[in-house]
């Protein structure tokens, strides 16, 4: 029926509509100055550096849930479908960033640090139960932040206990390093810069070699997707001297209330060296990776406000032993990205792309940990799988 | 129930988490580093995944 048919009807509708697109727009008015005030605040409380810090991971959050780019989902696809598009977008990333920090870091040593760890038995076996978690969550270390902010059930069960496992896997990690761990080993310069290239084009090729024919190509999304993460994890090592990181600021927050309610860390050689004393005595304003992880969190929120129906989605209802595999994979992942020197983010895309080889261990055996934990999600009832 | 509440309920958390270290750990603005890393000569020691104590 025409609108001319019932013009009263009609002309409710279009104001009704036109009510809603201005009170989309306040609402998206509000986001945008909301998270300025936020960045200016910083700046101001703290200091320049924490307020561009906080502008970075916001950065970081609008790009990974507004072109939906992530770790977990697309090793997933690779997994179950052999659709590769995802982690060829990942590797571009990390190749962009190599090509630039490497001689940086070179060049500026002092100043900036690569994420540079040793390979040992943990590591390796810490990688391999992270990347079984962040499947069985379908969040690593900062999609769980994202999907946090956007309202993911799933990812606010699991962000708690991601944050104490990262605490507790600090307070062990001396005594699990001792277990055997090689020196670090790491590629520098442009020799490092070459290495690393061709590395990362022998791993695309051979991806893209397992791939069915119709996933082969990258989607545009992926590629602005990847060009903005490499440039925001570049701005990241300029500003902070360090490279991107997530683990390390969730532990750092555990710590700091364990702290506050009167706990003793001093049995920790970890929480008890000094830099660690200073940094849990210190403000979390002044932690580049609580800036970054807060700013995750806010940017994939805003997005998901600012996206129609975002957050409109109603709760799925999941079986108890959806939920206790969930509290517990978060607590993996936490516990088990310590002693793997980092989760997806730290050691797989900063590790390899800082020139580390054990940022390449990691992907192989945070790979072989996704496989295993792409089977169990259906048996923990987190999905239906045919 | 929808995402709004859960949405929501992790931004309170977080500003919880903000607003208490605010309180008993306050920023001192007076001692921030220099602007950029890059550039300032002051050797970069922050806290990071793969750094093991000295």
């Amino acid at each position: 029926m025409s609108a001319a048919a019932l013009p009263t009807g009609g002309g409710g509708t279009a104001g009704e509509a036109g009510r809603s697109r201005a009170r989309a727009l306040v609402g998206r008015g509000a986001l945008v100055l909301g998270g300025v005030f936020l960045v200016l605040a910083v700046a101001i409380v703290a200091g320049i550096r924490y307020g561009l810090m906080l502008a970075i991971g916001l950065g970081f959050g609008l790009v990974l849930e507004g072109l939906r780019f992530g770790f977990a989902g697309p090793w997933r696809a690779m997994i179950l479908r052999r659709d590769p598009s995802g982690i060829l977008a990942q590797l571009l990333a990390i190749g962009i960033v190599a090509a630039v920090a490497l001689p940086l870091i070179a060049a500026r040593g002092g100043e900036l640090l690569g994420a540079q760890a040793p390979v040992g038995w943990a590591m390796v076996a810490g990688a391999f139960v992270f990347g079984g978690a962040m499947q069985v969550v379908l969040g690593c270390g900062s999609g769980t932040l994202v999907n946090a902010g956007s309202g993911n059930p799933i990812a606010l069960a699991a962000l708690p206990l991601f944050a104490v496992g990262s605490f507790a896997g600090a307070y062990h990690l001396l005594w699990w390093t001792d277990l055997g761990a090689l020196p670090v080993v790491t590629f520098t310069g442009w020799t490092g810069v070459l290495l690393t290239l061709v590395m990362l084009v022998s791993v695309a090729g051979l991806l893209w070699r397992l791939a069915v024919p119709e996933h082969r190509a990258v989607p545009r999304r992926y590629l602005v997707a990847a060009l903005i993460v490499a440039v925001l994890a570049l701005a990241n090592l300029i500003v902070s001297g360090q490279p991107w990181g997530v683990v390390y600021g969730l532990g750092l927050w555990i710590a700091k209330g364990a702290t506050a309610m009167g706990a003793d860390l001093s049995g920790s050689a970890f929480w008890a060296a000094p830099e660690s004393v200073e940094r849990v005595r210190a403000s979390l304003l002044v932690d580049y990776t609580s800036l970054t992880n807060i700013g995750i969190v806010l940017g994939a929120f805003f997005v998901a406000s600012w996206r129609s129906g975002g957050l409109s989605q109603t709760l799925p209802v999941l079986p108890a032993r959806a939920w206790v595999a969930t509290v517990v994979a978060g607590f993996l992942l936490g516990y088990s990205s310590r002693l793997a020197f980092g989760c997806n983010v730290g050691a797989f895309f900063s590790g390899i792309s800082t020139g580390s080889l054990h940022g390449w261990v990691w992907f192989a055996a945070a790979f072989a940990g996704s496989v295993l934990g792409v089977r169990l999600r259906p048996a923990l009832g987190l999905e239906r799988r045919s | 129930m929808t995402r709004r509440v859960t949405a929501g309920l992790a931004l309170a958390l977080l500003a919880g988490l903000v607003v208490a270290d605010l309180l008993a750990t306050p920023p001192n603005p007076y001692r921030a580093p220099p602007i950029v890393a890059l550039g300032s000569g002051v050797a970069g020691g922050g806290g990071f995944c793969g750094a093991l104590p000295d």
